[in-house]
């Protein structure tokens, strides 16, 4: 009788052990909600969502203080993946909020005064420049935020749309004659 | 000499219509007076133009240069002068333009003096940079740059060098004419792709509708160079991995490249490409196109690359009447010509003219009876109806799961299909929609990754900032504190005044003070307030320093 007692209690102290140093050993130290958020969530940094960029937005959601669409960019398909993440019902797009065509911010040259205002505002450093020389937008890093468009005191920086070229080109989605049947 | 074949899954018998135009020897065409050269006749990036409009160029003038890794050079046809660099009309499914050098030919045709490359004595990767320099890219339909494939890479040499001489796809011939009549010179191309790859083994795989051919390698190969192997007709015998498993029984595992299992496959057009830009130090200028359907004379062609595709069907003898439009490439494969203004690029070896009785407008589309005849005709082994419900759906995590990146696009499940869906442009829709997706993906971690630099910059400047005001207080305090009596002495003065004045408006009192209204006693007592804040703050800032 004693025996098995003891028995089950070393086992039982063992397990508590392993476990205990598990939980040390393999603790997750970052919320991963807010990482897995954060992937969904198409970081142009554009703040359209109320908050100063994607992961605030994301730590927003996962503590349940803002709601999953409010992300213009990532669109009704964004919203889709976040409900599908979160277990909630997907909705559409907030009141207001419209999703854009892919655009880059080009700045005119004959225009730009080189304040560098522009740099500063872009949250993902895709525009060089220095004071009082021309500013060059980075294309290929633009997210088109447009956060660059208010703080130009000249108004040279305008958004292109991002035209259909071969090498992003897609296959349309088929579209083809069905044959009615009873 | 018989060798084990092996059959692959499925496959079908299409009608061959191939004695259409494989009758008549390869022509060549007058020269004309506009050719319309495009950057992206390859996979990979567009070269990068070397030349701008109203430049004088001769034939074979590098006019674009080979941009990045998977590139290769693009050169001029014929001489003349650079009317524009500019979008034009290119044979592509989507009817785009794309960025292309317009040469205006000055009918005289001169060429730059090509020198043969001594490729037995040139370092490998010199001679890898020449043939990228030589424009060679792949003919068989990928057009991907042959300098890369030439690269037998780490340490093992190659196990099996295939050549394919299938031409699986109905109509076309270009392949046929070119081993009948090139055999000798493919075969030279064959040596410096070996000398290259180190390959141990050389199979040259045709299917047994091209007699001709098979005879005329045999005839010229030299016994050891390579193995002359007749392998059944069946499409897509001629694709890539489908011809590595009829020869050798190996299968590529999922995703792998062919040299992963030891093998690598050239067109054997690419072969004779290849012996023109080293034997003869010609860069890649032309190549055989087969124009055949409705035509008045079908047949082979050496085109030069630039060439209209309406130039290309004049020089024919002309649609006949009755033609419904034009095909790039094959019927199973190929994609319906948007502008005949477009020229023929490396990628383009076949223009089908089509005529109503032999393609029919596509019947309207039933839904699928789930019978299973795309899964038994599939090469890939995969499993068309369920990649098919999936990409309708737009469910691609699911199509990837069942490997839709194996399918080659064949088309053997749309031809088979009873219902007549085709289940090819779902493959397509959802695959370009997958890069799509990784692209953008790929973009945003890019974009955080930058963002988060930028916060972490931001951060660390103003920590700098503070570090650099807080020495120079520290120093400041130092210096005061230190030795200098003078500054001592000055410093005690200054104290010494402040204390005084400080004392002197504690005496004052204000005028005017007494009996007024309740309104202006509060202004007052806020004003005091806000004063008695100030000096507190003053103070406390004087105290620090």
């Amino acid at each position: 009788m004693l025996s098995a007692i003891l028995v089950m209690a070393g086992i039982g102290l063992v397990l508590g052990g392993v476990l205990g140093w598990a939980a040390i050993k393999y603790r997750v130290a970052d919320d991963p909600l807010v990482e897995k958020i954060d992937a969904i969530l198409p970081q142009t940094q554009c703040g359209q969502c109320g908050f100063p960029g994607c992961k605030p937005y994301a730590e927003a959601i996962a503590k349940g203080d803002a709601d999953i669409n409010l992300c213009p960019p990532g669109g009704e398909e964004g919203a889709k993946r976040l409900a599908e993440l979160l277990g909630v019902e997907a909705k559409p797009l907030g009141e207001g909020l419209e999703p854009k065509p892919k655009s880059v911010a080009v700045i005119d040259d004959q225009t730009c005064i080189g304040c560098t205002l522009c740099i500063q505002a872009c949250p993902v450093d895709a525009i060089v420049g220095a004071a009082k020389q021309l500013h060059v937008i980075v294309a290929s890093q633009c997210t088109g935020c447009e956060l660059c468009l208010p703080p130009c005191p000249v108004d040279c920086i305008r958004m292109e749309v991002v035209k259909e070229d071969l090498a992003s080109w897609k296959w349309r989605y088929p579209i083809h004659a069905m044959r009615r049947v009873a | 000499m018989t060798r084990k074949l092996y059959a692959f899954n499925g496959g079908i018998h299409p009608e061959g219509h191939k004695d259409v135009s494989n009758a008549a020897p390869i022509r060549s065409m007058p020269l004309l007076a506009r050719y319309v050269v495009p950057l992206r006749q390859h996979i990979g990036s567009p070269a990068r133009a070397l030349v701008q409009a109203g430049d004088t160029v001769l034939r074979g003038q590098r006019i674009a240069a080979a941009e990045g890794y998977v590139s290769t050079a693009v050169h001029a046809p014929t001489s003349g002068r650079v009317t524009a660099v500019e979008l034009h009309p290119v044979p592509h499914p989507s009817g785009l333009y794309d960025v292309c050098v317009v040469i205006e030919s000055d009918g005289l045709d001169q060429g730059l003096e090509f020198q043969p490359l001594d490729w037995k004595a040139l370092e490998p990767s010199a001679l890898r940079n020449r043939l990228r320099d030589a424009g060679l890219a792949g003919l068989g339909g990928a057009v991907f740059p042959s300098y890369i494939k030439l690269n037998p890479g780490a340490a093992r040499g190659l196990d099996t060098l295939i050549l394919n001489g299938a031409e699986c796809e109905p109509w076309i011939t270009c392949d046929d004419r070119l081993m009948r009549e090139r055999a000798g010179e493919i075969l030279q191309g064959v040596a410096v792709m070996r000398h290259m790859l180190g390959a141990r083994e050389v199979l040259i795989g045709i299917e047994d509708n091209k007699p001709e051919a098979i005879a005329a390698l045999r005839a010229a190969v030299v016994a050891g160079e390579a193995e002359i192997v007749t392998v059944p007709t069946v499409y897509p015998g001629g694709a890539g991995k489908q011809l590595t498993y009829t020869l050798t029984g190996r299968e590529n595992p999922a995703g792998a490249r062919s040299t992963d299992i030891g093998v690598q496959v050239f067109n054997v057009g690419t072969a004779h490409a290849l012996y023109r830009a080293v034997v003869l130090g010609e860069p890649m200028l032309s190549r055989i196109v087969t124009v055949t359907g409705h035509v008045a004379r079908p047949g082979n062609f050496e085109v030069l690359l630039g060439t209209p595709v309406r130039d290309l069907i004049q020089a024919a003898g002309g649609a006949l009447a009755g033609a419904s439009g034009e095909v790039v490439g094959g019927p199973m494969m190929g994609f319906d010509l948007m502008d005949l203004a477009a020229p023929i690029t490396k990628a383009v070896n076949c223009i089908i003219v089509k005529d109503r009785a032999h393609f029919p407008a596509r019947a309207p589309a039933l839904p699928c009876i789930r019978c299973g005849a795309c899964a038994r005709a599939c090469p890939a082994k995969l499993q068309p109806f369920e990649l098919y419900w999936f990409s309708r759906a737009k469910d691609f995590g699911k199509t990837q799961a069942y490997k839709l990146f194996d399918c080659i696009e064949c088309g053997c499940c749309s031809f088979v299909c009873p219902s007549h869906i085709p289940l090819v442009d779902f493959y397509r829709f959802a695959k370009s929609e997958i890069w799509e997706r990784e692209q953008h993906k790929s973009g945003a971690d890019q974009a955080r990754a930058r963002h988060e630099f930028k916060e972490f910059r931001l951060e660390r400047e103003k920590q700098e900032k503070a570090e650099k005001l807080a020495a120079k207080v520290a120093e400041n305090r130092a210096r005061d504190a230190s030795a200098d009596p003078q500054a001592q002495a000055k410093h005690a003065l200054v104290q010494a005044a402040m204390e005084r004045a400080k004392k002197a408006r504690e005496g004052i009192a204000p005028l005017n003070t007494e009996h007024l209204p309740a309104a202006a006693e509060k202004e007052i007592a806020e004003i005091e307030a806000r004063r008695h804040a100030t000096e507190a703050a003053n103070q406390e800032t004087a105290g620090r320093e």
